[in-house]
């Protein structure tokens, strides 16, 4: 703590005068930059359109309300479609990112040279790239419909399920590993008594909890036409049929709520 | 002289479930699930098959990404996309720091704290996409309304954990603060801040990442940014142009990953 010697005697400051100098030019430039991020960004706005909003907002607000409740006999089976992509597309995640994890840990890959890079590689790009990309992708290779969604649900999940799992391995203890291994059990036999048992908790967790997230992601993937609400409101969209867009955001909102609630409960009575 | 006989075998207790009829019940309700939700994918194979080729060659396009021939559409993409990234975050840090005091219940009176929860649960319980949506049709099509959608997520985000943050410090120095006679301001500014000060900016790096990824995809519902080029490029069908987008997003990703757990490192 620098201390300035004055005719009253010693006054103690925080930080140096240098600290300080850069502290302001380390404000300055973050300043500097959002200002000019700020101006290459609105370079083609139109303002019109912005003051235009809060009209704009109220009319569809107007047109929204009341919701049109009859449209819901139409949503369950797209609901179940929804479900199904969330679910199966967790499980086949989960599949997969499973020997990812292994992989990845530090205590458990193979060989640290090849397969521990590779797995980090996969975990970062499947995490990298939303859900929503990868079903954009899928729908142009496979064609539209739920496989593409449950693949895009299953490949982003790798990403999350794998990064957390092989932290949770690393983390497992070592001495209940080596005696395991001290009574001369095969590599299977330690992964199903030695590190199943230390990691089955974190496991379940994760699942349930990607399984939360991928809800929420799957009611929207229909927009590119992965199947499911998003179908419907991209349809509705379409013909702006905003009643319908309400009825559906209510669908998903409840979804939302309902699978947020159930993996509380879930991880709750895990952890 | 009795010989006390040891059971030969073991078999590993159920790591979860101990009750057995719970457990087969789970199973067999777990079965069902599946097969009827397997049941009711329809997959057109035919249209699978003839989308291989087209697959194998996106995944030629990912290895052989093809940078220069739409390179002005991906560096026009990049710099929305960054730009966006930038002031949404630093827009959402001013406004969900005031937010995350108010809804931190040891700071905050009963009213205050409630409004702002409610701010935070409305914030975080839409998805990103579907926000953008809505400001497209409000604002018009461009980056700006890319700005808002991403402002409006980074506030829920930002605020709730910046609040769960406030309500875990450690309350002997607040004490100690409040007991030489500090007004509300002064305890915020030295009991509560420098505590909550190195997570916060560890938060905001990282939201700065994941605001980073949106930005990618809600150009896919008009709001600008990379995400539009991208959903151009395979429309098109060039898969090679998609494929340079998404090595570019990984790159981007993967540098602000490793450059944000660098200086929360150095702040920490």
């Amino acid at each position: 703590m620098p201390v300035t010697e004055t005719a009253r005697g010693p006054v103690w400051q925080l930080r140096t005068p240098r600290a300080r100098l850069l502290m302001w030019l380390g404000w300055f430039a973050v300043v500097a930059l959002t200002v000019w991020c700020w101006q290459v960004m609105t370079k083609d706005t139109i303002w019109a359109f912005v003051a235009d909003a809060p009209s704009q907002a109220a009319d569809i607000g107007a047109r929204a309300f009341p919701p049109r409740w009859s449209y819901a006999e139409k949503l369950w089976l797209p609901l179940w479609d929804t479900i199904n992509i969330a679910t199966l597309g967790t499980m086949l995640g989960v599949a997969i990112a499973t020997p990812v994890a292994f992989m990845a840990a530090r205590n458990t890959t193979p060989s640290a040279m090849f397969a521990r890079p590779a797995a980090l590689f996969i975990i970062v790009a499947s995490r990298s790239i939303n859900s929503l990309i990868w079903a954009l992708l899928l729908v142009s290779i496979l064609g539209p419909g739920l496989l593409a969604g449950i693949i895009a649900i299953a490949l982003r999940s790798i990403g999350f399920v794998g990064k957390l799992l092989y932290e949770a391995i690393e983390e497992t203890d070592a001495t209940q590993i080596e005696a395991i291994e001290a009574t001369g059990a095969s590599g299977a036999q330690l992964l199903t008594y030695g590190y199943w048992p230390q990691i089955a908790p974190a496991f379940w967790g994760i699942s349930v909890f990607r399984w939360d997230i991928n809800i929420r992601e799957s009611a929207v993937l229909g927009l590119v036409g992965a199947g499911g609400l998003g179908l419907q409101l991209q349809a509705s969209l379409n013909v702006l049929a905003w009643p319908q867009v309400t009825m559906i955001l209510i669908v998903i909102l409840g979804t939302v709520v309902f699978s947020e609630w159930v993996s509380a409960r879930v991880r709750h009575a895990i952890i | 002289m009795s010989v006390t006989t040891y059971p030969r075998t073991w078999r590993r207790p159920p790591t979860m479930i101990r009750d057995a009829r719970l457990r087969y019940a789970l199973y067999a309700g777990i079965l069902v699930y599946l097969v009827l939700a397997v049941g009711s994918v329809e997959v057109n194979w035919a249209r699978v098959w003839e989308g291989l080729d087209r697959g194998w060659r996106f995944v030629l396009g990912f290895l052989q990404p093809d940078f220069t021939s739409r390179w002005r559409d991906i560096s026009q993409g990049l710099v929305e996309s960054l730009t966006m990234t930038m002031t949404a975050t630093v827009a959402g840090v001013i406004i969900s720091v005031p937010i995350g005091i108010g809804a931190a219940r040891n700071l905050a009176p009963r009213p205050v704290y409630y409004l702002c929860r409610g701010i935070i649960a409305l914030s975080r319980s839409l998805q990103e996409i579907i926000i953008a949506i809505l400001l497209v049709a409000m604002f018009g099509f461009g980056p700006f309304a890319g700005f808002l959608t991403l402002t409006f997520a980074t506030i829920g985000f930002l605020s709730k954990l910046l609040a769960e943050d406030i309500e875990d410090i450690d309350e002997a120095q607040a004490e100690a603060i409040r007991a030489t006679g500090a007004s509300w301001w002064q305890l915020v500014n030295y009991a509560v801040q420098p505590q909550v000060m190195p997570r916060l900016i560890g938060l905001v790096l990282y939201r700065f990442d994941i605001n980073f990824r949106e930005s990618a995809v809600i150009g896919i519902v008009g709001a600008g940014g990379i995400g539009a080029t991208l959903n151009t490029a395979i429309d098109r069908y060039e898969y090679d142009s998609a494929g340079a987008v998404l090595l570019i997003i990984i790159a981007i990703v993967m540098a602000a990953e490793y450059s944000s757990s660098h200086i929360r490192k150095w702040v920490q």
